[in-house]
């Protein structure tokens, strides 16, 4: 097992195994997808307060915990590329980062679309949305420090520490919510006791969350596989292709 | 059907957010898998000039 | 260079070494004082100098212009040093990286950040803001601005080696200065209204103790990731 993963980190291995799951990955995010979009725009019934609007959660919940998500696993590739110098850890965390800000773009604009009908405003300056607008400027930072470099392994040393210094980001996002009071609804799913959401919304957003994570995955072996090459062409595995 | 894609009413916040979702997903899908296939070629036309 | 010296000594050369040349290029870093106060002016200019609007904005124009003036100062933190070698010369020292950068900063707060102190009054009192909110004012520059150097280091280091460093190292560090803007601010704000300031103070001081431990480290790393 343990020789499994060391095997995985090598770039040529990580490549050919990334390549092989890539359509298996496809075929399950689609999957779920449907299942998820089924479950939202059809079965699910409409909000007795908020009608048929509300069922842009099942897009803007989803992206918001990926935009959370992608940026903690940057952060612990950061450590791992600070401590270890591991190449595919430098791989995975710059190839996160467009999907990251394209999650945190995402969640924005969907819930700028939600605010208006529900709250009556695009856009307003509480901590939950200005600590999720600091965190697209941070994912951008990453992305633009990282092509101002030109020798990459350095590149991702740079980026790394500039991953883990934001991580305190996140916690802010997470409980910005509790701790001001906020024009964001508090927390639904992510309590520790009973959601506070009816299953038959809770179901398909967690299809939807489900989906995205591996559309995650999905896209960042694309991603990294195109970086492989870039980073590695000049080296005896990529020769054999 | 009428009353799906109308969304009670809401149909401009709710499509054009499934619309940027789709978007975003196939982006994000799309530019790396022509990125690869750019690469690709490239690297063959290198090692077809190294052949030489 | 003595390699004998003890810690504590190469600290106090660094500092002093940082302060002599800051005194010798008196212009130079008198220019972000000046800018901090050009851009405070420009607001009545623009907004037509109302003195309640004034007033109501005065802790935000305030400490966005200590925002900007500390950004524009984060350069001659390590710029002269990475261009004429001597970077290298501490990377390579005996003594911990960490506590050198920190007897840099702190010399880069004593020259930068501690004159916004002494201008902030009088420029609180020509915009219009109540007496009892300049203490705390002050008490948020005060502790604010070294978070703003510590934090400011971390950036610089990142981009000292690369050739458009200035423009990228602004995109770098705002988002993460924007923390202690609002809490600033915003103790700022309710303390010309008479509100409660405890709690934004107390956040700014935790701000100040996670970067006075964190930041030396983070900017040590960057540096030796940058003279690579």
């Amino acid at each position: 097992m343990f020789l499994w993963f060391h095997k995985l980190g090598s770039p040529p291995h990580f490549y050919r195994i990334a390549g092989k799951w890539i359509p298996w990955l496809s075929s399950i995010f689609l999957v779920l997808l449907l299942a998820g979009l089924y479950g939202g725009l059809i079965e699910a019934p409409p909000d007795y307060q908020q009608g048929d609007s509300y069922r842009i959660i099942f897009v803007h919940v989803p992206a918001a915990w990926m935009s959370l998500f992608i940026y903690v696993a940057m952060a612990f590739c950061g450590a791992v590329i600070i401590i270890w110098r591991m190449k595919l850890a430098e791989v995975v965390l710059i190839s996160s980062a467009p999907i990251g800000a394209s999650f945190t773009f995402l969640a924005l604009a969907t819930g700028s679309l939600w605010g208006k009908p529900m709250w009556g405003t695009y856009w307003v300056w509480d901590a939950r949305l200005t600590s999720e607008l600091i965190l697209l400027f941070l994912y951008l930072g990453v992305i633009g420090l990282h092509n101002a470099i030109d020798d990459k392994r350095v590149a991702s040393r740079a980026v790394a520490i500039l991953t883990l210094v934001g991580v305190v980001n996140i916690p802010i996002i997470h409980y910005s919510v509790e701790w001001w009071h906020s024009l964001h609804q508090g927390a639904t799913v992510t309590k520790f006791d009973k959601p506070s959401i009816h299953w038959s919304m809770l179901i398909p957003l967690l299809l939807m969350a489900l989906a995205f994570q591996v559309y995650y995955v999905l896209a960042l072996f694309q991603k990294c596989r195109v970086e492989l090459l870039q980073r590695e062409r000049n080296s005896k595995w990529v020769e054999e292709l | 059907m009428m009353e799906f894609l109308q969304m009670g009413g809401y149909a401009v916040f709710v499509w054009p957010s499934y619309a940027l979702a789709a978007l975003v997903l196939w982006l994000n899908w799309y530019l790396p898998r022509k990125q690869h296939e750019k690469e690709l070629r490239q690297l063959r036309r290198r090692y077809k000039a190294e052949q030489k | 260079m003595s390699q004998r010296l003890s810690l504590a000594q190469a600290f106090v050369f660094l500092l002093r070494r940082d302060l002599l040349l800051a005194m010798r290029n008196r212009a130079e870093y008198a220019m972000p004082l000046l800018f901090f106060v050009l851009v405070i002016t420009l607001f009545p200019l623009a907004l037509g100098a109302l003195p309640e609007l004034l007033a109501r904005i005065a802790p935000g124009i305030i400490w966005v212009a200590a925002l900007l003036a500390a950004m524009l100062s984060l350069d001659s933190i390590f710029r002269s040093d990475f261009d004429d070698g001597s970077l290298e010369q501490i990377l390579l020292s005996a003594h911990p990286v960490a506590v050198l950068v920190l007897a840099k900063v702190s010399a880069h707060w004593l020259v930068t950040g501690l004159p916004l102190l002494l201008v902030a009054p009088l420029l609180a009192e020509m915009l219009g803001m109540p007496a009892t909110a300049q203490p705390i004012l002050l008490l948020t520059i005060l502790i604010g601005t070294p978070i703003l150097s510590l934090i400011g280091a971390i950036g610089v280091a990142l981009t000292v080696g690369l050739r458009k460093g200035g423009i990228i190292l602004s995109l770098l560090v705002l988002p993460l200065y924007v923390p202690v803007l609002i809490f600033a601010a915003s103790a700022t704000e309710n303390a010309a209204m008479g509100f409660e300031v405890s709690a934004q103070i107390y956040m700014l001081l935790a701000f100040l103790f996670l970067s006075l431990s964190l930041s030396p480290w983070a900017t040590a790393a960057a540096l030796r990731m940058s003279a690579s």
